[in-house]
């Protein structure tokens, strides 16, 4: 298997765990770290992606949109914990209410 | 056959530090191994020919990331510390609501069915990377992933400059918990503060001027001013009286504002968005690049700061 | 390979086995205090063995300087946030280590 396709993988399965762990955790900060995760896997995928042109350089494109991608995903990191401390400072738990229609 | 192998360590040492992170029980444990994930990351990007990327990765994922998680576990903490149910390590705790294994079955479904589909594409793709070869002789710079960023695909980079602007007002409309003043600096942090700070100006502009022929340019170059302004918010330093206001909103919105301008001329005179001539690209791109370096870094700061700063009176 | 390779593999290797004696130390060494200690040493040492490795290896003096810039910045940075872990641990009350 070549570089590309181990690394893209990897990706796929950072992705994955990423998502299970957004999924299982009730606290807020565990799952900004799991969303945080999820866009690293995708990221690899993309730039693992990027290294199949066959020659020395890789597309730069998929380059240029992860690097972006970084950016905004600390933005929104930023803004989620931001939200995270309203939500407990106003109902003194850092986890998202159960269902009330249950 | 041994750079398979580094590859095949590196991606396991990723996956592994990740579900440590995921799965740690304890919280702050849980954010430093993903400061470890991220550093991880950054060499794996290295291994990808990604040099630009693993830069920003090193800088923002792993060093910016990390400290705005850190800051907002000690708020959690410091500001609900009194009151048993949060912020005890008992809250923090793994807590799961149904059996664990349940979300795994159609997550490894998931994972079987996009593995499928990236094992399926083909082993050669030139994607993009051919037209832009063709093209880089006249974007004005001799980095591929800066003329992307910043010439072909401009209007990417504008509207990620917006982004980072509207998280901040967003930060700044919830009127969150600025950074408290409860501990002193102490010497160590002090005199570090002092001598670092003019270092991370100097590296900043070199990865700001480099950014156009090597690895670099502005989110590096931005990033590592942020990261000077996280250091000196730690070690206590505060904005004087008087350049809270105008003076530190005009450098915020300079770089989305330099963009937006730029955009508008060079449609009046080209008649396309951010469609540069080649003559001007060269100093344009510079002039972007160096605008948007000062909104990123104090955009990043006043991110990690938390809450809308205030005129300091005590300390002017 | 020519015999500056040599000297570089040499000095690579070297800080290598610094920075696993420093890796085992912080896993293995009873509280934080000690673990600091191993962690900073064996690391600085190590760091500055590779930084070596590489300045044999480097095309030109610029680069050369940006090696041995590198390395300062980490011992500086190093030294700090050691002595920082340490203060923080000593305010929170965890006592030294005794046999």
């Amino acid at each position: 298997m070549s570089t590309v396709f181990l690394y893209a993988l990897v990706g796929v399965v950072l992705f994955s765990l990423g998502l299970y762990a957004l999924i299982v955790h009730a606290h807020l900060l565990r799952k900004i770290l799991a969303i945080n995760v999820m866009g690293s896997g995708v990221f690899l995928v993309l730039v693992a992606l990027a290294k199949r042109t066959g020659e020395d350089t890789p597309d730069p494109v998929p380059h240029a949109m992860v690097i972006t991608g970084i950016v905004v995903a600390v933005s929104a990191t930023a803004l989620a914990l931001t939200l995270m401390l309203k939500l407990t400072a106003e109902t003194g738990n850092a986890e998202l209410p159960e269902d009330s229609r249950e | 056959m041994l750079q398979w192998a580094l590859d095949a360590l590196l991606g396991l040492g990723l996956l592994w530090l990740a579900w440590c992170a995921l799965m740690s029980p304890n919280l702050l444990k849980a954010i430093v191994l993903f400061v470890a994930f991220g550093l991880l990351m950054a060499l794996a990007w290295v291994r990808l020919d990604a040099p630009d990327i693993a830069l920003a990765e090193a800088a923002i994922g792993a060093g910016l990331t990390g400290a705005l998680l850190l800051a907002a576990l000690a708020r959690l903490r410091f500001a609900y510390a009194d009151e048993e149910t949060v912020g005890s390590p008992a809250q923090e705790e793994a807590k799961v609501r149904f059996p664990q294994w349940l979300p795994a079955v159609p997550l490894l479904l998931v994972v079987a069915g996009l593995g499928y589909v990236v094992l399926s594409l083909p082993p050669y793709a030139t994607g993009l990377s051919t037209e832009v070869t063709a093209n880089l002789e006249s974007s004005g710079v001799s980095n591929p992933v800066t003329a992307v960023l910043l010439n072909f695909r401009g209007y990417d980079t504008l509207l990620e400059l917006v982004v980072l602007l509207v998280a901040l007002l967003g930060v700044w409309s919830l009127d969150g918990l600025a950074l408290g003043r409860e501990t002193a600096p102490g010497p160590v942090l002090d005199t570090l503060s002092r001598f670092l700070t003019p270092v991370f100006i100097l590296v900043a502009a070199y990865l700001l001027w480099v950014g156009a022929h090597a690895p670099g340019g502005a989110f590096q170059a931005g990033s590592v001013l942020g990261a000077a302004g996280v250091l000196l918010l730690l070690a206590g330093w505060r904005f004087r009286a008087g350049l809270t206001e105008l003076p530190l909103r005009l450098v915020l919105v300079a770089g989305p504002g330099a963009f937006v301008i730029v955009a508008l001329v060079t449609m009046l005179m080209e008649g396309q968005l951010l469609e540069y001539s080649p003559e001007q690209a060269s100093i344009l791109i510079l002039f972007l690049e160096t605008t948007a370096t000062f909104s990123i870094g104090a955009t990043l700061a006043a991110l990690f700061f938390g809450g809308r700063p205030q005129d300091d009176k005590e300390h002017t | 390979m020519i015999p500056s390779d040599y000297l570089s593999v040499a000095l690579l290797i070297a800080g290598a086995i610094f920075f696993l004696a420093g890796t085992l130390g912080l896993l293995r060494f009873p509280d934080v205090y000690t673990r600091l200690h191993a962690l900073t040493k064996a690391d600085n040492v190590g760091l500055g063995l590779i930084v070596m490795g590489l300045v044999v290896q480097a095309e030109s003096w610029a680069a050369v300087g940006k090696l041995l810039l590198i390395w300062v910045l980490v011992l500086l940075a190093g030294a700090s946030v050691a002595h920082l872990v340490a203060r923080g641990a000593l305010q929170r009350g965890i006592r030294l280590w005794k046999r």
